[in-house]
């Protein structure tokens, strides 16, 4: 018993040890190789930078999130309604599915400029591209788990007399969900890709914008600093990702709960 | 009066150059009566239940079911599958209830009526011996239990055609022995018709009225055999010498049919 219980504490210390660890090394590595600060700052230079510039990376934090997170509920409600869409019928698949294919292999930095010549500089081409990058995975997902519905179940309710929507309500949406959540946590990451993207390329605030400034004055453990907030709010929304997925689906991951 | 009534069915799939499942078929069933079918892979027995049951419709020949004929799917049928496909999501009772919210009789009284509902599937739980497991998800339940709640979900709406697909071929022998006495004796205690198409020669002989032997692709039937053992039948039948005899003749048979084919 008691080394079971060292065993699960040192699992549950893993992901502290190991980023601690990683710290250390960045730390000593800087120190042994006399690394000059334009080129990588050490943590310890970093932590300073974050709070010698807490007020700007504050705001532009929020305004990265903000973009992030209202592109993703889009995505999150769009990428399931088109989802449902084309595993609802094979003609939809077969003509919206190339198209989708086609969008998303588009470079997203390509249409940020677009975006910004239709909206102007601000939030709403950030919240776009967050939308644009984020959708697919979701849309992919939702269909997968419609189209994998066991024939057998199928026969047995269309024998009963059930319409498509019955099948759809009783088996099919509730059978998409852990695929559906799943995706999010893959979406949620691709947010903030898009809105920092969007942010570099043309925008007054936000991460992506700071960052762009700090380089060019070669501030570059503002870049660093901004790249951390990054880090730290993926984890974030990952983890909360995460704990949905199993609230609303835990009987989809029954061997880890039984 | 027959309650299903094959005549003279031809049934092709994927357009008039794809492949013919069965041609020339004649299935008459009476009311209240156990009926196998067995043959080679790939002899249309599945083909058959989903004419029967009006998931498919034959390009020639007529298929009556209780005096009409089918032509979209009919719900005086239950179905079960060797795969028992539980809903992990719903529990084991909320599974079985699944084909009341579906049946046109019975979707607009379920949500007044739910208690009386409920007090059938815990009857029926009782009857195949998982009393007291409708709480439980069906992945908490062993591959015989999901079985058995399976066979429960066929029987809720109170079919009068049970169709099983080799309900219990994934189960080991004393399960599938067990599940045998158990659709025994669901056959004994109601007026429920069923169709079994099953791999198991022992299984068929066992539990049927009367046995159909299919011939290979395209699927007819060759032979029609009463079984002569009186019911109720008990497990030690299968050591019987005529039992035997009969499930060598029925092995010969499809072997013969194989070859034919």
């Amino acid at each position: 018993m008691s080394t079971d219980a060292k065993g699960l504490n040192f699992v549950k210390l893993a992901p502290w040890i190991y980023t601690a660890a990683l710290f250390a090394i960045w730390e000593a590595a800087v120190w042994i190789f006399n690394l000059p600060v334009t080129f990588l700052p050490a943590p310890s230079r970093i932590a300073a930078a974050i709070v010698q510039y807490w007020g700007p990376i504050w705001s532009n934090s929020i305004q990265t999130l903000y973009t992030t997170l209202l592109g993703f509920v889009l995505a999150m409600v769009g990428g399931l309604a088109i989802g449902l869409l084309i595993g609802w019928s094979r003609s939809i698949y077969a003509g919206l599915y190339p198209l989708m294919i086609g969008f998303n292999a588009i470079p997203k930095v390509a249409v940020v400029p677009i975006l910004i010549i239709w909206f102007g500089i601000g939030s709403i081409p950030a919240i776009i591209t967050a939308f644009l990058i984020s959708f697919f995975p979701i849309v992919v997902n939702v269909a997968t788990g419609l189209a994998t519905i066991e024939p057998e179940t199928e026969d047995i309710l269309r024998a009963l007399g059930a319409k498509k929507m019955d099948i759809m309500i009783k088996v099919g949406i509730p059978r998409s969900m852990p695929y559906f959540f799943a995706s999010l946590k893959v979406a949620i990451t691709l947010a903030f890709v898009g809105s920092v993207l969007s942010e570099t390329v043309g925008s007054n605030t936000g991460l992506g914008n700071m960052m762009a400034a700090a380089q060019s004055r070669f501030n570059v453990p503002l870049v660093f600093a901004g790249l951390v907030m990054l880090a730290i709010e993926g984890i974030v929304m990952y983890a909360i990702m995460a704990w949905i997925e199993r609230r609303m689906t835990g009987w989809a991951h029954r061997s880890s709960m039984g | 009066m027959h309650l299903v009534n094959i005549d003279d069915v031809e049934m092709r799939y994927g357009g008039p150059e794809g492949t013919l499942a069965v041609s020339g078929l004649n299935v008459k069933m009476d009311r209240g009566e156990f009926v196998a079918v067995v043959g080679p892979s790939g002899c249309g027995k599945s083909t058959l239940m989903k004419l029967t049951t009006g998931l498919q419709r034959p390009q020639k020949g007529a298929v009556v079911v209780a005096g009409k004929e089918v032509t979209k799917p009919i719900s005086i049928v239950g179905m079960a599958f060797q795969n028992p496909i539980m809903l992990p999501w719903r529990t084991t009772l909320d599974n079985i209830l699944l084909p009341l919210e579906i049946v046109e009789k019975h979707r607009k009284r379920i949500r007044t009526h739910r208690k009386e509902y409920v007090e059938r599937a815990e009857h029926l739980l009782e009857l195949v011996g998982l009393k007291g497991f409708g709480e439980k998800f069906p992945w908490q339940l062993s591959g015989g239990m999901q079985q058995r709640a399976n066979l429960c979900r066929a029987l809720i709406h109170e079919p009068e055609l049970l169709m099983l697909d080799e309900p219990f071929g994934a189960l080991d022998a004393f399960t599938r022995e067990e599940l045998w006495c158990v659709i025994r004796d669901l056959h004994a205690n109601t007026d429920v018709t069923v169709m079994l198409v099953t791999h198991d020669l022992r299984e068929s002989a066992f539990l049927a009225d009367r046995i159909l032997v299919m011939s290979a692709r395209p699927g007819r039937v060759l032979a029609d055999h009463e079984v002569p053992f009186a019911r109720p039948r008990q497990l030690d039948l299968l050591y019987d010498n005529d039992f035997n005899h009969l499930v060598q003749e029925l092995h010969s048979e499809i072997a013969r049919a194989r070859d034919n084919a």
